[in-house]
């Protein structure tokens, strides 16, 4: 009897501090992600860093919710819920299934999604121009086109272009299949190698030794987390390797021009901002990447057997050095 | 503390996990048999399910589709066991893996969305029901008759003799019962309710994809556990009963984990909460009669 009668003053204490901690002329932002990933939690720090220049503050004018799935589509969707029901201003859901399961949830709440590569394919939005219902969002499909007119004016007789993907994650499907589209188109091949864990990549790397002339990764979640695999088998056979993000040129990658997910999460951020100002996400037509770096490492092109051009070094935002 | 809407998906997950959970009492419970093959056959009842119905098929046939596809994946790994004597819960795990890669291939893509499709619930919207009360309402009617059908088939002439298989499989061979074909029965059924459950999730989430099964076996096993520990499973329409309510039980836990940030709680803290979940639901029965068996002889 005591027991439950402590219990329920615990009960009702608990709910008095958490209807005290809402302030009423806050503005709510929930904030979802597939799972706890360093380009995903780079998108989620972009978005509270670019709110917070826009003047709202966390914990003032402004509440963020914030909750990851680990992972679990199970927990994704009570996450959706979870963020539904409270009823926030606009929802942010960053990856492909977060952005499915919350598209899934949500009727009339604002949703905005991030690192998204092809939400007319996963049906998040029929158009990317002006979507018209509650969704809207940033792609980060990759400028391909770029990418490979880099690659081209680093290593001009490269025929074979080698990439290691896991062919269970959307985004890199996705990719994969625009590559070998376009490099058909400028008379390249695609010479693919899959990996579906990180304990398969280094495997899946070498098995393009002798196969192809160059190596072009995209921002393929598995692939990168075990990056270091491709890049020591880049060095030993001296195949040079390219990157899509420019955070894995400080990992051991030759060149790319790409993008920064926290930039992915600002400009993600300024979308709520509008919304919170009283855009409709329905006009608001779906962005892509706006700013593009290049960053070269000229000493993992040393060890990787070529050299890179001075103009080229010139032209870049950032010479990386990374010397292990 | 939970809002309507967090409270009906917690529910919704609960009622479609209360059908991984009936499967993973046949096999677990009914037969002995671990296996983990249902991380595999959920995302593979999702992408039946997902695959037939871009095409155009009607969805219920194509969640039938699903539970039979299930199915199969089970009499894979039983046969496995039974026939080339593998280790069961080795069997189980070489299936699961192998099923990766026919997902894949059945989808043709690692995710296919299902947002703007008719699904088995499409119709049900019509209702007069707010949206996140229909999910609840018609699977709630599906783990009904899932939980009626299973009740019968267990107390059936061959429900009886899969119990006998695994509750002595040496004494129901000595009886006449073939207890290879009711493993192989068993855990078919077992991962076509998984299959099921699959098929409904992708239909309800918008989306099958290959990644969705992970950790189906952790929270399946956690859902049966934590029923049995609530409901003492005395009899077999009470153990599946169970299998429901310790579904749902966790799902709420985990809707309530998600609103408990002023305990200091985060989100990167829930795999520990379920773990503590299981080894408490686990534990806590032991540690429960040891008491009560203390007290009984302290009184002799």
């Amino acid at each position: 009897m005591a027991n439950r009668i402590l219990r329920t003053l615990l009960g009702t204490a608990l709910l008095a501090l958490a209807t005290m901690a809402q302030a009423d002329d806050q503005r709510v932002v929930a904030i979802t992600q597939i799972v706890e990933h360093p380009a995903l939690d780079a998108v989620y720090q972009g978005v509270r860093d670019e709110l917070e220049e826009k003047g709202y503050k966390d914990g003032d004018n402004l509440r963020i919710m914030h909750e990851s799935a680990q992972g679990n589509s199970a927990i994704a969707s009570q996450i959706a819920r979870k963020f539904v029901g409270e009823g926030p201003d606009v929802i942010v859901a960053i990856a492909t299934p977060s952005a499915q399961t919350m598209a899934a949830a949500a009727r009339k709440t604002p949703v905005v999604f991030s690192a998204v590569t092809d939400p007319v394919g996963a049906k998040l939005v029929k158009s990317l121009k002006a979507p018209g219902a509650n969704i809207t969002g940033v792609t980060d499909m990759l400028p391909i086109e770029s990418h490979l007119d880099l690659l081209e004016r680093v290593v001009p007789d490269a025929k074979r272009i080698g990439t290691v993907y896991n062919p269970g994650e959307a985004n890199a499907v996705a990719l994969v299949e625009l590559l070998e589209e376009r490099l058909a188109a400028r008379g390249m091949e695609l010479v693919k190698a899959a990996a579906t864990k990180t304990s398969e990549v280094l495997g899946a790397a070498r098995s393009l030794v002798g196969k192809a002339d160059a190596i072009y990764l995209t921002t393929d979640n598995t692939v990168i987390s075990a990056v270091e695999a491709v890049i020591s088998v880049g060095e030993r056979a001296s195949i040079p390797v390219f990157a899509a993000d420019t955070a894995t040129v400080g990992r051991g990658a030759v060149a790319a021009l790409g993008f920064d997910y926290y930039d992915h999460g600002r400009q993600t951020g300024a979308m709520v901002a509008r919304i919170l100002e009283g855009a409709n996400p329905g006009d608001m037509d779906v962005e892509s990447v706006d700013t593009l770096e290049l960053f070269v490492n000229p000493a993992a092109a040393e060890r990787m057997g070529i050299t890179l051009s001075d103009d080229l070094i010139s032209d870049a935002k950032e010479v990386v050095n990374s010397d292990q | 503390m939970l809002s309507n809407i967090a409270f009906y998906g917690a529910i919704e997950t609960g009622l479609i996990y209360g059908l991984v959970a009936f499967g993973i009492y046949i096999s677990f419970r009914v037969l002995d048999f671990p296996d983990l093959t249902v991380d595999g056959s959920f995302p593979l009842g999702a992408a039946v399910a997902a695959v037939l119905i871009i095409e155009g098929v009607n969805p219920w046939l194509a969640t039938g589709a699903a539970v039979i596809a299930g199915m199969g994946a089970g009499a894979v790994t039983a046969l496995l066991n039974v026939k080339l004597n593998i280790l069961n819960l080795l069997a189980s795990i070489l299936t699961m893996i192998a099923l990766y890669s026919v997902n894949l291939r059945i989808m043709g893509r690692p995710n296919i969305a299902l947002l703007t499709e008719e699904t088995v619930l499409t119709p049900w919207y019509n209702l007069d029901l707010e949206y996140h009360q229909v999910p609840v309402l018609l699977f709630t009617l599906v783990v009904l008759v899932g939980l009626v059908l299973l009740w019968r088939f267990m107390k059936s002439e061959t429900g009886l003799a899969m119990r006998a298989t695994g509750a002595n499989p040496r004494m129901a061979r000595a009886q006449g019962i073939a207890t290879g074909a009711m493993i192989v029965l068993g855990v078919a059924l077992s991962n076509g309710l998984v299959g099921l459950a699959g098929a409904l999730f992708a239909q309800s989430q918008g989306a099958a994809d290959v990644t969705m099964g992970v950790g189906v076996i952790v929270i399946g096993l956690a859902s049966l556990i934590g029923g049995e520990a609530v409901l003492t499973p005395s009899s077999v329409v009470r153990a599946l009963i169970a299998c429901v309510i310790g579904a749902i039980i966790y799902r709420l836990a985990i809707a309530l984990a998600l609103n408990a940030d002023f305990l200091g709680l985060q989100a990167q803290d829930l795999n520990l909460i379920t773990a503590v979940l299981v080894t408490l639901a686990i534990v806590l029965p032991g540690v429960r009669s040891s008491v009560v068996a203390r007290f009984t002889r302290n009184k002799a």
